[in-house]
C-alpha cells in the first residue's frame, strides 16, 4: 500500500503513510487550518476521518494478506474523544480484531507526541462483500 | 476526563456566555476558517433544540475515487458541528464544550454530487453533559444517509 491508494478526501486533508508495523498502515496529517477545530485544537471530525483511513488501510492490508480482493462498507463508527488534540502531527493505526467473511470489526487509536496517551480511540463495522 | 476539546467552530474562542445568535449564522456569518470552513460548512435552518448545517458536495472530499461517494470524516465532522450548535439553541449562549463520543450508522452512500443536511438534536441537558442525536440526509429526512448519537461535556462552566 502506498500513500497513491488513499482516497481524494485523505490526500486533500494530507494524510499519507507513516510507516508499516507489523503490516498495519501507521497514518499521519501534519497540523494545518484544514484540520483546525477551535483555535488551538485539532477538530474531532479530522481525527475521526484519520481513524477511518487507518480502520479501512488496516482492513485492506489484511484482504491482501488472505489474497481476497474486497469490497469494504462502513455500516458505523464509534469514536470516544480522550484529550484535545493540538497543533502537531496527529498519527492514527488501525487493528483488525476480527474479520470473518462478511464483516469485519477494526480498532483504531489517535495519538500525537506520546503514543501512550491516545487522544481519541475508534471502532469500525465494515461489511465485506466480493468484489465484481 | 477531557482536559481540552476536540470540539469545533472558531464560535467557542467567543467567551463563555456569550449570547449565541443563530440569526447571525444564518445571514452568512459562518466562519470560513478551520476545519469547518474547508469542508465548506454552511447553516441550513435551525429551532429550539435542533440545529441544521450543510456539506456541499466536493470532489476532494470523496472517500471512494471510483465512485464519488463522500468520505465518512466529513460527515462525522459535519454531524459534530450540527449537534454542538443544537445544545446552545437550548442554552442560548455559548457553553464551551467537548465531545465526548460520537457514533455514526450509515443507512446508505450518499449519492455524488448532492449536498447533505447535517441535523443535530440535543435531547437532554444536564448540569454538565449534553445528550444529542441527529441524521445526516440530502433530500428526504425520512430517508437518511446517517443517524448520530452521543454526548457534549461542558468544559468552562456548566450548561444550566
Amino acid at each position: 500500500m502506498n500513500d497513491a491508494n488513499l482516497p481524494p478526501y485523505a490526500q486533500a486533508l494530507g494524510i499519507a503513510i507513516d510507516h508499516d508495523e507489523d503490516g498495519n498502515p501507521v497514518l499521519y496529517a501534519d497540523f494545518s487550518d484544514r484540520v483546525l477545530g477551535r483555535p488551538g485544537f485539532l477538530h474531532g471530525g479530522a481525527m475521526s476521518g484519520l481513524m477511518e483511513m487507518a480502520c479501512m488501510a488496516a482492513l485492506r492490508a489484511e484482504m491482501e494478506r488472505r489474497g481476497e480482493t474486497m469490497r469494504l462498507k462502513p455500516v458505523n463508527v464509534q469514536v470516544e474523544f480522550m484529550r484535545g488534540g493540538t497543533e502537531q502531527r496527529t498519527f492514527a493505526m488501525g487493528t483488525v480484531t476480527r474479520a470473518g467473511r462478511r464483516v469485519a470489526l477494526v480498532n483504531a487509536a489517535c495519538w500525537q507526541d506520546d503514543r501512550a496517551k491516545p487522544i481519541a480511540l475508534a471502532q469500525m463495522k465494515i461489511l465485506l462483500s466480493p468484489a465484481e | 476526563m477531557s482536559d481540552a476539546s476536540s470540539t469545533p467552530s472558531p464560535e467557542l474562542a467567543l467567551p463563555p456566555g456569550f449570547v449565541f445568535d443563530p440569526a447571525r449564522l444564518a445571514k452568512g456569518m459562518m466562519t470560513r476558517n478551520g476545519h469547518s470552513g474547508w469542508l465548506g460548512l454552511d447553516y441550513h435552518a435551525h429551532g429550539e433544540g435542533w440545529f441544521e448545517l450543510e456539506l456541499p458536495w466536493r470532489e476532494e472530499l470523496v472517500g471512494v475515487a471510483e465512485t464519488g461517494v463522500l468520505a465518512s470524516g466529513p460527515i462525522i465532522s459535519l454531524m459534530d458541528n450540527a449537534t454542538s450548535m443544537s445544545v446552545w439553541t437550548l442554552t442560548g449562549k455559548f457553553v464551551p464544550h467537548a465531545t465526548l463520543d460520537l457514533r455514526v450508522d450509515y443507512m446508505r452512500a450518499a449519492v455524488p454530487g448532492k449536498t447533505v443536511i447535517g441535523r443535530g438534536e440535543c435531547y437532554k441537558l444536564t448540569r454538565t453533559i449534553s445528550f444529542i442525536r441527529g441524521i445526516a440526509y440530502d433530500e428526504d429526512p425520512s430517508d437518511p444517509i446517517a443517524h448520530v448519537v452521543g454526548s457534549f461535556m461542558a468544559t468552562h462552566g456548566t450548561y444550566l
